[in-house]
């Protein structure tokens, strides 16, 4: 049965899109069909990280608005055939978005596909709301940090008001994905701890991604940091969070905590 | 002196979370309140008009928050004109 998730995160940068990039290859590459859905009409960026930019010819506002089929719209992951994305319009603006037309396009989505992932943007108005909207999962995307940790709270709120669960009285199931984060600072005291944000926020943890340099590598390549280096430490860490969302029992192991003495000192280029 | 207010320097992230959690706490109840104050006015307002003819604007509906205690404070002006059904 088809699975929708939303991640979403209220502040913007924190991790969103790299997230939904990682997250959909990490799903396809279990043999899973997968799309990945950009909700950020008037900034899209998914193509962009995914490395399909210039092979964008209809997007989702098309197909919302009956100028596209949704089958013209998509486009197939050059790696791997099992992912998709459903692009969001560069030039248009978020008002061609209707929650009536979105409703469709998800409908039709879970006809064909295992995950429909959906990039929301940034904020809590109308494009984050309709994103997350006919979610049956939230991803809340979240760094160590004081203003993402106050605007996932925000987030956490809509969720349980604004979607279609919440409305028919069913639970919003919601998932902690903290980004970023950097073991050796957060044990010197400098940074929040995962316990620290997990307490603040209350919601069950789905992942800890380290801060690396590869995340950024991988998004100059146009890869999903899941595809360029599958064994780099944040791809190790995306591959374990799909795992838990598609239900298997991981661990949750914390990356590169065990840092050595002699690491310490040499070893900071992924830090 | 550089070297000892490094040495003096404590660690933030304490900070962090306290501020959090006391602005965390302080931002999770006003938005409950305001759904809150918003229903009972809707609710309180309906079961008035069935009985009163009312002027929407003129209910006040309030709620103050006490260290032990908070009060709801519902303020309704009724038109001497009003026309009382029976009910």
């Amino acid at each position: 049965m088809a699975k929708v998730i939303v991640v979403t995160s209220g502040k913007g940068g924190v991790g969103k899109t790299t997230s939904t990039a990682a997250l959909g290859a990490a799903l396809a590459q279990r043999g899973e069909k997968t799309v990945v859905v950009d909700f950020d009409v008037g900034l899209r960026n998914l193509d962009l990280v995914m490395g399909a930019e210039r092979r964008v010819v209809y997007d989702l506002i098309n197909v919302v608005q009956g100028d596209a089929k949704l089958s013209q719209a998509l486009i197939r992951d050059k790696r791997l055939e099992t992912l998709y994305l459903l692009p969001a319009s560069q030039t248009r603006d978020k008002d061609n978005l209707t929650a009536e037309g979105v409703e469709r396009v998800i409908d039709e989505l879970r006809k064909t596909f295992d995950w429909i992932i959906c990039d929301s943007p940034a904020g809590i108005e109308r494009g984050a709301t309709l994103a997350m909207r006919h979610a049956d999962t939230a991803v809340v995307v979240t760094n160590p940090e004081v203003s993402s940790v106050r605007d996932s709270d925000r987030i956490i709120g809509l969720l349980d008001a604004k979607t279609k669960k919440a409305e028919n009285g069913e639970r919003m199931e919601k998932h902690l994905l903290l980004t970023r984060y950097d073991p050796a600072r957060a044990e010197r005291g400098d940074m929040l701890k995962v316990d620290d944000v997990l307490e603040i926020l209350s919601i069950p943890l789905l992942g800890i991604i380290p801060e690396s340099m590869d995340v950024l590598r991988a998004s100059n390549l146009g890869s999903p940091v899941t595809l360029a280096d599958v064994t780099c430490a944040p791809a190790l860490a995306y591959r374990d969070a799909a795992r838990r969302l598609a239900g298997e029992q991981v661990p949750m192991t914390i990356p590169g905590e065990r840092r050595g003495f002699m690491n310490k000192l040499f070893g900071r280029r992924a830090a | 002196m550089s070297l000892f207010s490094f040495l003096n320097r404590r660690s933030s992230a304490p900070m962090a979370r306290e501020r959090l959690q006391v602005l965390l706490a302080h931002e999770r109840a006003q938005v409950g309140h305001s759904d809150l104050v918003g229903l009972l006015r809707e609710e309180i307002l309906a079961v008035i008009a069935r009985h009163v003819q009312l002027d929407q604007d003129k209910v006040n509906v309030t709620m103050q928050r006490g260290e032990n205690v908070s009060t709801l404070e519902v303020d309704i002006e009724i038109p001497v004109t009003a026309s009382v059904r029976a009910a």
